[in-house]
């Protein structure tokens, strides 16, 4: 297990290495001269000549991206070239509270997608396991950014209750801070729900016919702790790696849904960045979701292996 | 060996049209109809301003009401009808036309091509899709066609993956093997011995790529990195409606729910494809 985890976190410190120098190199090769947009297409040929100077654009490639990652390894991000402030603190904060949203949705995807699955799962074929499987049908596919259009429509339009925009940090009381984030965290819970719960409940079907439960029952065990203690073991290991796919879907869904409810995390630090050509910006934020991304991945893949011994020795090596 | 696998497969083929199938598929045939001929059908042209007829709810000039602009929201929804189809299409094409060579070339050949391959492949999922999608774009001026062509390069390592799973798998069959005794050149073995075989999961995959696509294109022209204005993507359309939501609702609920029944009917078809095709096949989503 130490070896496996070892050989995982190498490759994800590999891949932030190779990560760095592509979104680097991306970046290098975007269009407009970087010295031009600072300074705004009116200035004079010194004023970009200066500003070149000073951001040392005019050494070789291989040498800014040296002092790049050199900052980075040190922890220093950069400025950003529109705000011209620290990179540092800012995405730290923006991080704190996409953490919060993520956070809380990912908790909420797992019980409810969970329950759910078990819930239809163990009543296969009845009214109630048709119901739960035609609305998570509906739920996959209906895009995230239109479900939050509608919510805004409903709780803020129609019924008034909750507002449509904007964020408030806990020292603002606890209620005026959840007001802000119900919407954001039902319309990522939306989505992903149905995912979790169509595969929990075709992988709790496939293990209530394991010969197991059979006997579990045999023993004359009440079905609910047949249920409980032995199938949701052994049903819940795919449902492991569906919650790691979904760290990658939500991180895209916050880009979103942070969008259309203007909340400040990552996501719409990131979109003002492509917005507005702010390039150091936009390679510490991409660098900064790859490696959680990554690390999600290898939480997922360690949980995964922990609740499966056969991965541990035979797949991995040859994977 | 080839010639009885071959004959084997229509037989396979020609049981009963899963009703998913049929469902979805006469929905699609509805959008599909309405991106070839949209535009001809379409009351209006989709940019037409009418400055005296601005957010008009539905009426009997127009049947689901005016934008922003004064522009009717059918047409607008006609012309989008082939910008979304061409997105799903455009976007899945691409994803095959590079994740299938390069599935079959890793899956067949192995060793260090196979894991520099997959390696490369690491890297692009390393990056969670709507970013890669937002990376991409900001590269250039998007229109609906480097939307696609982004979309598709997202999807290149599933399709790389599943092809090279699919290849492993076929590549150690005996026709297979009976092919390299005859000498067959690699571009023989590849295209007329495996590929044949390995295309219903491809099939699959791909029209579930479609359904992805479509949301990822509208969602990408949503936030403003994919199709441009004046251009009526739904996606695109939604976006522009955001701020009337409360005095004009039906701009913004009409391209979503058509979005979302043309999602749904390509998830239908995907299903009963898949039904179809490999009844054996249980793979999850994602």
């Amino acid at each position: 297990m130490i070896a496996y985890t070892l050989r995982r976190l190498l490759t994800v410190i590999a891949i932030l290495a190779v990560m760095s120098v592509a979104i680097f190199s991306i970046t290098q090769i975007l269009p407009g001269d970087v010295a031009q947009m600072i300074v705004g297409q009116f200035a004079t040929d010194e004023q970009v000549k200066a500003v070149r100077g000073r951001l040392r654009l005019d050494d070789p490639a291989h040498e800014q991206y040296l002092r790049w990652a050199g900052g980075l390894l040190r922890g220093d991000l950069g400025n950003s070239m529109m705000m011209d402030r620290p990179l540092g603190p800012m995405i730290g904060d923006a991080i704190a509270r996409s953490a919060v949203l993520a956070g809380l949705s990912i908790v909420l995807v797992a019980v409810i997608g969970i329950w759910l699955g078990v819930y239809s799962g163990v009543r296969r074929g009845t009214r109630s396991d048709r119901f739960i499987s035609v609305g998570s049908y509906f739920f996959i596919s209906v895009p995230e950014f239109f479900w939050a259009i509608l919510a805004v429509m409903l709780f803020t339009g129609y019924l008034g209750w909750l507002p449509s925009t904007g964020y408030a940090s806990m020292d603002e009381g606890f209620w005026n801070w959840a007001r802000h984030i119900i919407l954001p965290v039902a319309t990522l819970v939306s989505g992903l729900v149905a995912h979790v719960s169509r595969l929990t409940r075709s992988s709790m079907i496939e293990t209530m016919q394991a010969q197991y439960i059979t006997a579990a029952r045999a023993k004359g065990l009440p079905e609910n702790v047949v249920i409980r203690r032995h199938a949701l073991r052994n049903a819940l290991v795919p449902t492991i790696t569906v919650l790691a796919i979904d760290v990658g879907l939500l991180m895209g869904g916050i880009v979103v849904v942070e969008t259309v409810f203007s909340y400040p995390g990552l996501g719409r630090l990131l979109i003002f960045a492509i917005e507005q050509k702010d390039l150091p910006l936009i390679q510490a934020g991409i660098l900064v979701v790859t490696a959680v991304y990554a690390l999600s991945n290898l939480a997922a893949d360690l949980l995964y292996a922990f609740f499966n011994p056969r991965i541990r020795y035979g797949r991995s090596a040859a994977r | 060996m080839a010639a009885l696998q071959l004959a084997d497969a229509p037989s396979r083929t020609r049981t009963r049209i899963p009703s998913s199938l049929a469902v979805g598929g006469a929905i699609l045939v509805l959008v599909v109809l309405a991106a070839l001929f949209g535009p001809m059908v379409a009351p209006f042209p989709y940019d037409q301003m009418d400055i005296m007829a601005r957010m008009q709810p539905p009426n009997a000039t127009h049947w689901l009401g005016t934008d922003e602009f004064g522009r009717d929201v059918l047409s607008r929804l006609l012309y989008g009808a082939r910008l979304s189809l061409l997105m799903g299409i455009g976007a899945t094409f691409v994803s095959i036309v590079f994740g299938v060579p390069l599935g079959l070339a890793a899956g067949y050949k192995g060793g260090r091509v196979d894991e520099s391959i997959m390696r490369a492949i690491d890297l692009v999922i390393s990056v969670p899709p709507i970013l890669m999608g937002l990376l991409l774009l900001s590269l250039t001026t998007p229109n609906v066609w480097k939307t696609a062509a982004a979309v598709g390069i997202i999807y290149v390592p599933i399709m790389a993956r599943l092809t090279r799973a699919v290849t492993l798998e076929i590549a150690r069959e005996e026709f297979v093997l009976a092919a390299r005794a005859r000498g067959e050149r690699l571009w023989y073995i590849l295209a007329a011995e495996i590929l044949p075989n390995a295309w219903p999961p491809i099939i699959v995959e791909a029209a579930l790529r479609v359904t992805f696509a479509i949301m990822l294109g509208a969602a990408l022209s949503f936030l403003g990195l994919g199709v441009q204005p004046p251009s009526s993507d739904w996606g695109l359309m939604i976006a522009e409606a955001r701020p009337f939501i409360d005095t004009a609702p039906w701009v913004a609920i009409a391209p979503g729910i058509v979005l979302c029944i043309t999602v749904i009917a390509v998830n239908l078809v995907g299903d009963g494809l898949r039904e179809m095709l490999d009844p054996r096949l249980k793979r999850g989503r994602g």
